[in-house]
């Protein structure tokens, strides 16, 4: 049985701010709880107060910006509709494509993009992904806000740039520039994810103008595996040194040993996702560059 | 139904309604409570099972406003003026759902501890998808474990279900 608390239902998110402030660390925010829960039931965390942001109107949407030129989401939209929602099948393929793989049916129910991005647990699909999209988080308190991004988001396992009385209100994802393409891939034996690596590339005349790659769920955070991308700068798309690529990500990569693997098995992981990434990514380059 | 708070309790207690298989239910609840020990302990709809209580497994898998999700790690208070669908709610008095009644004929079934899952997030699926794939049923049954049957005849339950429900060629809403 969870130790009582107090539901808290704010209606905008000035008040649930004021609330946060107000009870400080006896508080959390709560959306879908499917990590909040967990670790209130594991005993690991202990909050007399929720505050509820599901009450608060709008945080759920999902829309193109005015300017049509990046999809605005709402932190409380969850990986179901994320996965399902035609606005991000249209704008953002990659990203619907990332969230159907998430956690299982009713975790995807319940979870918001929100809640696994501030959680910061190390496995996170959605993390790496929009770290090598280069999304912008906005963050909000009472009386001020402020845009993140989301490579300065995440600090540690379970740590994250947000102060305690701020709430992330939205997620900015530039929509990709049409010679742009990206590919996800992710190896799991647990529930969550071992090894996953994002791969975006802008490929013009055939040339790789620019890839970000992020590799993620090995280590504590994230990272960008910078090396690999310059690596692959100026390089032809259909013939460029994907292997070598994989072998930079992997030796940029600080994989632990845990329960989901050892450091060796994850970082051999990383160079073969990394390799098949950046395959499929240029492929899909290649392809939009030719259809359209 | 009512139903009355449990006492001996100083922890605050919160006032909601829902249905539950189609019944109103308006009682009193406590914000800690869980929504699988609620819905067994409190209203008595044992179905729901409690297995790993981390989201692993889908044993306690219930429906609420149609999406199936864990009420091992929900709170009792998500369900305020919402419909929850429990295994016992799926039989149209003694006759079996399309999908009870596939599992049966299929022997999709041993010891029956994830059947009420397995039933609730298959109806959820075929609601989405009146055909789907074989990997698509794979796929939304992911988190839903079974230790006795290997799985296979899970699978050919849902698409013989999925037939009865809505045999091939008649009208289907778009996907
Ligand atoms: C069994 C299981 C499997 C999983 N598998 C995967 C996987 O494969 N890949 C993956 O990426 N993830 C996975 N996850 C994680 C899952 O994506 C998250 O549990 C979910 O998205 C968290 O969202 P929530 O709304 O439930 O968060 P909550 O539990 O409500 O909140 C989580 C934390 O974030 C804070 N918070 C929530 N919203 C906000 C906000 N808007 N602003 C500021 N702080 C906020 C809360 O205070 C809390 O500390 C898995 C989880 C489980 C339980
Ligand atoms: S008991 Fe709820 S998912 Fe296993
Ligand atoms: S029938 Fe026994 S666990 Fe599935």
């Amino acid at each position: 049985m969870l130790r009582p608390f107090e539901i808290h239902e704010p209606g905008t998110v000035e008040e649930a701010s004021v609330l946060l402030a107000q009870f400080g660390f006896d508080a959390a925010i709560y959306a879908g709880g499917t990590e909040l829960l967990l670790i209130m039931k594991e005993g690991l965390a202990h909050f007399p107060h929720l505050v509820n942001i599901k009450t608060i109107p709008g945080l759920d949407e999902i829309a193109l910006s005015t300017e049509g030129d990046e999809l605005q989401i709402g932190p409380l939209a969850t990986h179901w509709e994320l996965e399902r929602s035609p606005t991000v099948k249209k704008h953002a393929p990659l990203f619907a494509e990332v969230e159907s793989q998430v956690a299982n049916t009713r975790v995807r129910a319940m979870g918001t993009i929100g809640g696994n991005l501030c959680f910061a647990e190390p496995h996170s699909d959605p993390a790496t992904l929009l770290l090598a999209w280069g999304a912008t988080l906005e963050l909000s308190s009472a009386d001020a806000q402020r845009q993140l991004p989301a490579a300065d988001f995440t600090l540690g396992m379970f740590e994250t740039a947000r102060q305690p009385d701020e709430i992330l209100t939205r997620i900015r994802l530039p929509l990709l520039s049409e010679n742009t393409a990206g590919a996800y891939r992710k190896f799991s034996t647990h529930e969550r994810p071992m090894a996953t690596v994002a791969a975006l590339l802008e490929v013009k005349d055939g040339m790789i103008e620019h890839a970000r790659l992020a590799v993620g769920s090995v280590g504590p955070v994230p990272i960008r595996a910078s090396e690999a991308e310059g690596l692959l700068r100026g390089q032809g798309a259909e013939e460029a040194a994907f292997s070598t690529a994989g072998e930079l990500a992997a030796s940029a990569s600080d994989p632990i040993d845990d329960l989901h693997g050892s450091a060796e098995y994850k970082r051999h992981l990383v160079r073969v996702l990394t390799t098949q990434a950046l395959e499929q990514a240029a492929k899909r380059a290649v392809g939009a560059v030719n259809e359209g | 139904m009512r139903v009355e708070i449990p006492n001996g309790d100083d922890s605050p207690h919160l006032r909601i309604n829902l249905k539950v298989n189609g019944q109103s239910v308006d009682t009193s609840i406590e914000p800690r409570e869980l929504l699988l020990d609620f819905l067994r302990d409190r209203l008595g709809f044992t179905g729901a099972k409690r297995s790993c209580d981390v989201q692993v497994c889908g044993t306690c898998t219930v429906l609420l406003d149609g999406r199936p999700v864990s009420a091992c790690c929900t709170l009792a208070y998500e369900a305020r003026d919402r419909e929850l669908l429990t295994i016992e709610g799926l039989a149209k008095g003694d006759e079996l759902h399309p999908l009870q009644q596939s599992f049966v004929e299929q022997t999709a079934l041993q010891c029956g501890f994830c059947t009420p899952g397995m039933i609730l997030t298959a109806k959820s699926l075929l609601e989405e998808i009146s055909h789907p794939t074989r990997q698509q049923i794979q796929r939304y049954l992911k988190g839903n474990l079974c230790r006795c049957t290997g799985y296979w005849n899970i699978l050919v339950a849902v698409e013989q279900a999925a037939r009865r429900l809505q045999p091939e060629g008649q009208s289907e809403s778009p996907a």
